[in-house]
C-alpha cells in the first residue's frame, strides 16, 4: 500500500489480528483440557450436577456465672418445597393442608411468599425453598408419615431456642429471621435462616451463630440422590456455635425481677475487681419464651404496643438524673483537684446561702466537711465545691479550663460515654461540656447559673449501668473494668476491652475519704436502711431525682463491703420518691441476697412490702380516647 | 492513486463473505437458544412464539430488515450526522439512568409499553461513529492534546454514565476502543501500561496474604515488576546500554548486599528492600532526568511513581471500591476460593457442562446439563455452554474458529477502507467483537472473571441482536461504497 499521512500504523493491524488469534488459540486449548484431556467433568455430568444441602450448626448455649443452663436448643422442622417436583408429580394440595392443619387460602398465601422475589431473593423453582418454618416434633411426626405422598416436598431440621428460666429477656434478646437488609449485606444469611436481633443473641451473633456446613450431593437428571460429591471431598462440616457463659447469677437475677415487679426502672450488680455484672434487672421485662416459635409475631406486638415498654432495658438505654449518688463524684473531683481538703468546711442554712438557699437542703449540723456531707447529703456543700472550682484562677487560667478538667475526669468515671457493655443500645448518659452551656446561655454563664449540676440534676443524665460502675470505681478506689455481661466465651478469650484495667485518673487516698463519708451514710446518714450490720460493711449513697415526668426517681447506689468490696451496685425505680424509701430498700434485700443467699427472717416484711407495692404511672395510650371522655363527661 | 470523482465510485457488492458469516451465526444461534431453552419434559416447536427460539425468531427477522435498510441507506448519512446521533444517544443515558426501573440490580432498561430496551447496547455503533468522524477531520492528529482529550471525552464519558447505570460488563466494551486508539497511533507504551496495571492488580491480590516484611510477595514481585518494565521502556525508547545495566545493577546490589548482611543471623525484611532497589532505580532516572533534560526520563519516573501508587491502592481499591460478589468473582477466577456454594457455583456448572461435551458433544437438544437448568443464564450470558455441551471440543472449535475468521475479515475489511471514517469505523466493529468473544467465551470456560455481556448472534435478546446488527451493516454499508 502507498504511503499516506492519515495512515501511518498501518502495520499495527498486525498486532491486533495477533491479539484475536492468540485469545482464539488460548481457548481452544482450554476447550481441549475441558473437553477432550479432563473424562471426570463427564462423569460429574453423567450422575448428573449438585444438589448443595445446607447444614445448619447448634447454635451456642449460654450458661450462667454458675454453670447453669439457661438457653438451649430444641430441634424443629422447616418444609421445603421444590415448585418443578410437586408441579411435575400429582400434588394432592387438600390432603397437604389437612395434614398441616391449614386452609387452601392459606396455601396459597404461603406458596405466593415464597415465589416472590422481592421476599426471597433465591427463589428458584429447581430447589427446595422454604415453604413453613418451625413445625414441632408433634406436627413433623404427622407430616413424616404421609411424606411419600408429597412429591417435591423437604424438610430440613432446624432447632429453635428454648428457655430454663423466664427472666432476663431483655438481656438476653432474641432471634428471629432474618430481614432484607441482612440477607442483601452479609451474604452468609439466607432466607429463613435465624439471626440475633436484641441482647446477647445480637451482640455475640457471630459466636453464637457457628458456621453453616454444606453437604455437596450429586443428582441424576430426575433429581434422585447419587452420592456425594467427589467423595465428600468440598464438603464442610457445620461449627457448632460458641457457649457463652454470663456473669450473671441466674438466682440473683430472678430475685430483682421479683422485687421490681409492677414498678418501672433498673437494678445493677457489677463485680467491681472484674467488671463483670452479676445480675441486670430492667423493669417491666418479659419472658423470653414469649419470642420463640410460631407465637412470636402475635406476643412480639403486644409487647411492643405495650405502653410501659417492655421491649427497652432501662439499665443500658435509660438515662436518668442521678440525683445525689453524683455527689461522690464531685467530692473526689475536688479533692483531687485540692480545691477542697478532707478538712474543709462549708455552711449550709437549709439550702445553698449565695442563692438564697436554693437548692434546698434538709436539717443537718452546719457547716460541715466532706464526710458528713455525703452522709447527710448535704446540697449546699458540693454546690460551693463546684463554685469554688469553677471560679479558681489559681489553679485554671479560665472557667472553660476548670469545666473542661471537671468534664474529663466524668468522662474518666464512665459519665457521658458508652462504657462499652457488650449490649447492643447503650446509650451514653449525659454530661454538658463548654460548647453546651455556652451556646445555652450565649458566653454568659458561671457556676451559679449551672450549680444543680453539682447534685446530679440539671441536665445531667446517666444509665443506671454507669451508676452501678460508679460504685465499682469507689469500690475499687479509681479504677474499673468496663462492665460486661458475658464472662467466658468457650475456646476464645473475652474482647480486650473487658480485661483492660481503666484508671479514672483520681488517687486512692481520695476515694478512701468518699467510701468513709459513703459508710456514715449507712451507718448514721441518708441510707441507714442499708445497713446489714457489722459483718457487712455497706457504703452507700441515696438520690432523689427531681424530673419533669411526675414523681421523684428513687435511686440507691453502693457497695460492700467497705474494706474487701465484692460487688457494687445501682438501683433506679422510676417515681419512688424519695430515695430512701423505694431504692435502698430494694437495694438492701439485693445485697442480703447476694450476701447471705436467702433473706434473714428479720427482713422478710420489707420483702413482703417492697414485692406487693405497685409504682406504675398511668400512661394515656391514646389522647384521642381521653378527649372523647372528657367530652362525653362534659355533657 | 486514487480518483475521487464521482463517477468511478464503484456502487460494489456488499462483501457476501462477512454477510454469509452473519446469516450462519443468526442459524446456529437460533437453535442455541431453543437448545438452551429446552424443556425436557414441556417440549416447544422451535417456532412457537411462546419460547425463546420462536421470539429469537422475531428479533433474527426484524435484524434482516434491519439490516437490509441499513444497505440501501445513503453512506453520507451516518458520517454527517454521527455527532447527532452521539448527543442523541447521551441524552438517552442519562434518561435511562433517571427514569428507568432497577431489573436485576441495573438501571439500563427502558420500558416503552411491551418493549424492553437497552439503550447502552445501541451506543456501541454511536460511540463508533463518532470517533471515526472525529478521526476522518483534515489532518487529524491523535496526540495533539486537544483531539486526545475529545476522544477521550468521546468514549469516556458514555462509559462514566452506564457504569452509574450498574452495567460494568457494557462500560468495559466501550474502553475497548482503545485498540482503534492504538491503530490509529496510540503509543505501545499506553497498551503496555495497560496490561503493567492488570498484572500489578492480579499479582497484589492473589499474592495479599504471604507477607514480604513491610509488604506482601504480590506487591514484592510487582515492585520488581516496576523496575522491569521501566528498564524496558529505557532500552527500547533510549537505547543506553550503560543506562540499562545501571538500572538492573542498582537493585542487584542492593539485594546483594541485604543478603550478605542476612548472613549475620540478621531478619532483611525483603518487602522494604526491594522499595529501596526501587527508590535507587528512581533516583537515578531522576538523576538522568534532570542531566540530560529528556521527555522520556521524566515520562518514565511518572510510570514508575505511578505504577507503585497504584499498586499500593490495588488493594483498597479492591475492599472498598468493588461490590463483594465482583471481589469473589475475582477471587474464583485467581483460584484464591473455591465458593462451591457462590460465585464459583456458575463457573463450576459452566465448566462441568462443556467438559462434559467431550470430544464430539452429545447432540442437539441431548445435553442433560443445561436442559435441566444447572447453568444459570444458560440462554443468555452462558449460552456457550449448551454449544459445549451438545456439539463437542470439534462444534466449539470450530464455532470459535468461525469468529476468529469473521474478525479477521473485519480487520481486513476495514484496512482496505480509503476514507479515515469508514477505516476507523471498522476497525471499532473489530474491537467490540473481539472483547465481546474475548470475554464472554473466557467466563464460559473459567479463564476470566463472571462479567455478564452477551456473546454476539448467539446470546438471546433483541437489544443486543439489533445492537450488533446494525453496528456491522453500517460497516458493510461503508464497505460496499469505499472508492478503489
Amino acid at each position: 500500500m502507498e504511503y499516506r499521512p492519515d495512515n501511518l500504523f498501518q502495520n499495527r493491524k498486525f498486532v491486533i489480528g495477533g491479539i484475536a488469534i492468540a485469545v482464539v488459540l488460548l481457548y481452544i486449548i482450554q476447550l481441549f483440557r475441558l473437553q477432550v484431556l479432563s473424562p471426570e467433568y463427564r462423569k460429574f455430568a453423567d450422575s448428573n450436577a449438585f444438589f448443595r444441602k445446607t447444614l445448619y450448626p447448634a447454635r451456642g448455649s449460654i450458661y450462667d456465672r454458675n454453670g447453669r443452663l439457661i438457653v438451649f436448643n430444641e430441634p424443629t422442622y422447616d418444609i421445603m418445597m421444590n415448585v418443578r417436583e410437586m408441579t411435575a408429580g400429582d400434588f394432592d394440595t387438600l390432603d397437604f393442608c389437612r395434614v398441616l392443619d391449614i386452609d387452601k387460602m392459606k396455601f396459597e398465601q404461603l406458596m405466593s411468599d415464597m415465589k416472590d422475589r422481592r421476599k426471597n431473593p433465591g427463589y428458584s423453582s429447581y430447589t427446595p425453598q422454604l415453604f413453613i418454618s418451625q413445625l414441632d416434633v408433634r406436627e413433623f411426626g404427622l407430616l413424616q408419615e404421609k411424606l411419600y405422598k408429597f412429591p417435591g416436598v423437604y424438610i430440613q431440621n432446624r432447632t429453635r431456642r428454648q428457655y430454663k428460666y423466664p427472666n432476663m429477656g431483655l438481656i438476653l434478646g432474641y432471634i428471629a429471621e432474618v430481614d432484607k437488609n441482612k440477607l442483601d449485606s452479609d451474604p452468609y444469611y439466607v432466607r429463613g435462616d435465624y439471626a440475633g436481633k436484641s441482647g446477647i443473641e445480637r451482640f455475640y451473633e457471630e459466636d453464637l451463630r457457628g458456621v453453616k456446613g454444606v453437604e455437596i450431593l450429586l443428582r441424576d437428571s430426575k433429581g434422585r440422590i447419587q452420592g456425594k460429591y467427589n467423595n465428600g471431598a468440598d464438603d464442610k462440616a457445620p461449627q457448632s456455635g460458641r457457649d457463652l457463659m454470663l456473669g450473671i447469677d441466674i438466682d440473683l437475677q430472678a430475685y430483682g425481677e421479683y422485687l421490681m415487679q409492677n414498678k418501672i426502672g433498673a437494678i445493677v450488680m457489677i463485680e467491681p475487681q472484674t467488671g463483670e455484672i452479676l445480675c441486670m434487672i430492667a423493669s417491666p421485662s418479659y419472658d423470653p419464651s414469649l419470642l420463640t416459635g410460631k407465637d412470636f409475631g402475635k406476643n412480639y406486638l403486644e409487647l411492643e404496643r405495650n405502653p410501659y415498654k417492655p421491649l427497652i432495658n432501662r439499665a443500658v438505654s435509660g438515662m436518668y438524673p442521678p440525683g445525689s449518688t453524683f455527689k461522690p463524684s464531685q467530692g473526689a473531683i475536688f479533692l483531687q483537684e485540692n480545691i477542697i481538703n478532707i478538712q474543709t468546711q462549708f455552711s449550709c442554712y437549709h439550702g445553698y446561702p449565695p442563692l438564697g438557699g436554693r437548692p434546698a437542703c434538709h436539717g443537718h449540723p452546719s457547716p460541715l466537711s466532706i464526710v458528713p456531707a455525703l452522709a447527710t447529703s448535704c446540697n449546699s456543700f458540693f454546690c460551693y465545691g463546684l463554685n469554688a472550682m469553677l471560679s479558681n484562677r489559681e489553679h485554671y487560667s479560665s472557667q472553660d479550663q476548670a469545666f473542661d478538667i471537671w468534664g474529663n475526669y466524668l468522662s474518666n468515671m464512665g459519665y457521658g460515654r458508652r462504657l462499652g457493655v457488650d449490649l447492643p443500645s447503650e446509650k451514653t448518659g449525659f454530661i454538658p461540656n463548654n460548647k453546651f452551656y455556652n451556646k445555652l446561655w450565649k458566653g454568659n454563664w458561671n457556676a451559679n447559673r449551672v450549680i444543680s449540676i453539682a447534685i446530679g440534676q440539671g441536665e445531667i443524665l446517666a444509665t443506671p449501668l454507669q451508676i452501678a460502675n460508679f460504685a465499682a470505681i469507689v469500690a475499687n478506689r479509681g479504677y474499673y473494668y468496663a462492665p460486661h455481661v458475658v464472662r467466658q466465651r468457650k475456646g476464645v478469650a473475652l474482647d480486650s476491652l473487658y480485661c483492660r484495667r481503666n484508671e479514672s485518673g483520681i488517687d486512692k487516698s481520695v476515694f478512701d475519704i468518699i467510701a468513709d463519708g459513703m459508710a456514715n451514710a449507712v451507718t448514721s446518714g441518708t441510707c441507714r436502711a442499708a445497713n446489714l450490720g457489722t459483718d457487712i460493711q455497706v457504703c452507700g449513697k441515696t438520690g432523689t431525682a427531681e424530673n419533669p415526668h411526675g414523681d421523684d426517681h428513687s435511686l440507691f447506689m453502693a457497695f460492700a463491703p467497705k474494706n474487701d468490696p465484692k460487688v457494687a451496685i445501682a438501683v433506679v425505680v422510676e417515681n419512688g420518691g424519695f430515695g430512701a424509701r423505694n431504692a435502698v430498700p430494694i437495694g438492701r434485700l439485693m445485697l442480703q441476697k447476694y450476701f447471705r443467699d436467702s433473706i434473714p427472717e428479720s427482713d422478710k416484711w420489707i420483702e413482703e412490702q417492697i414485692a406487693s407495692r405497685e409504682i406504675l404511672p398511668f400512661v394515656y395510650q391514646k389522647k384521642a380516647i381521653i378527649k372523647a371522655h372528657s367530652s362525653i363527661a362534659n355533657q | 492513486m486514487y480518483n475521487v470523482s464521482n463517477e468511478t465510485i464503484d456502487r460494489g457488492r456488499i462483501d457476501w463473505f462477512t454477510a454469509g458469516l452473519y446469516l450462519v451465526f443468526l442459524f446456529l444461534g437460533w437453535l442455541s437458544v431453543y437448545a438452551a431453552s429446552y424443556d425436557l419434559e414441556n417440549a416447544k416447536s422451535i417456532f412457537d412464539l411462546s419460547g425463546r427460539a420462536g421470539m429469537q425468531l422475531i428479533w433474527i427477522g426484524t435484524s434482516l430488515m434491519l439490516a437490509f435498510a441499513l444497505m440501501k441507506s445513503d453512506t453520507g448519512f451516518f458520517e454527517t450526522y454521527a455527532f447527532v446521533f452521539y448527543v442523541f444517544g447521551i441524552i438517552l443515558l442519562i434518561l435511562t439512568l433517571a427514569i428507568a426501573p432497577e431489573i436485576k440490580g441495573s438501571r439500563s432498561w427502558l420500558v416503552l409499553g411491551p418493549v424492553r430496551l437497552q439503550p447502552a447496547e445501541f451506543m456501541k455503533f454511536v460511540i463508533a461513529l463518532a470517533l471515526a468522524r472525529v478521526f476522518n477531520t483534515y489532518g487529524f492528529r491523535l496526540l495533539e492534546r486537544k483531539n486526545l482529550l475529545l476522544v477521550l471525552a468521546i468514549i469516556l464519558l458514555p462509559t462514566a454514565l452506564v457504569i452509574a447505570q450498574s452495567e460494568t460488563g457494557t462500560a468495559l466494551v466501550y474502553l475497548s476502543l482503545f485498540l482503534v486508539l492504538f491503530r490509529e497511533g496510540m503509543p505501545g507504551a499506553v497498551l503496555l501500561i495497560g496490561v503493567a496495571l492488570v498484572l500489578y492488580f492480579v499479582l497484589g491480590i492473589k499474592f495479599s496474604d504471604i507477607p514480604m516484611g513491610s509488604f506482601s510477595r504480590g506487591e514484592f514481585i510487582s515492585i520488581l515488576l516496576i523496575i522491569l518494565f521501566s528498564a524496558g521502556m529505557v532500552w527500547s525508547y533510549m537505547k543506553r546500554k550503560e543506562v540499562l545495566s545501571f538500572m538492573l545493577g542498582i537493585p542487584f546490589v542492593i539485594f546483594l548486599i541485604a543478603l550478605i548482611v542476612s548472613f549475620f543471623e540478621i531478619e532483611i525484611d525483603y518487602g522494604l528492600v526491594a522499595l529501596i532497589a526501587l527508590c535507587g532505580v528512581f533516583l537515578y532516572i531522576l538523576y538522568l532526568a534532570l542531566r540530560f533534560r529528556k521527555r522520556t526520563y521524566l515520562l518514565i519516573l511518572i510510570f514508575m511513581a505511578g505504577s507503585f501508587a497504584f499498586l499500593e491502592s490495588a488493594e483498597y481499591m479492591f475492599n472498598d471500591v468493588l461490590k463483594p460478589h465482583q471481589q469473589m468473582r475475582i477471587k474464583v477466577t485467581l483460584g484464591m476460593e473455591r465458593d462451591l456454594q457462590g460465585a464459583g457455583y456458575h463457573v463450576e456448572q459452566s465448566k462441568i457442562a462443556i467438559g462434559s461435551g467431550g470430544l464430539w458433544g452429545k447432540g442437539f437438544l441431548n445435553g442433560t446439563q443445561t436442559k435441566l437448568k444447572y447453568v444459570p443464564e444458560q440462554d443468555t450470558d452462558f449460552i456457550f455452554c449448551t454449544i459445549g455441551e451438545e456439539m463437542g471440543f470439534i462444534g466449539s472449535s470450530i464455532i470459535l474458529l468461525l469468529y476468529l475468521i469473521f474478525i479477521l475479515r473485519l480487520i481486513y475489511l476495514a484496512e482496505r477502507q480509503t476514507s479515515v471514517f469508514g477505516r476507523v469505523y471498522g476497525y471499532c466493529v473489530a474491537s467490540i467483537f473481539i472483547f465481546h468473544v474475548m470475554v464472554n467465551i473466557g467466563m464460559v470456560v473459567g479463564i476470566l472473571p463472571v462479567i455478564g455481556i452477551p456473546l454476539p448472534f448467539f446470546s438471546y435478546g433483541g437489544s443486543s441482536l439489533w445492537g450488533f446488527t446494525i453496528l456491522l451493516f453500517i460497516f458493510l454499508r461503508l464497505d460496499k461504497n469505499r472508492r478503489v
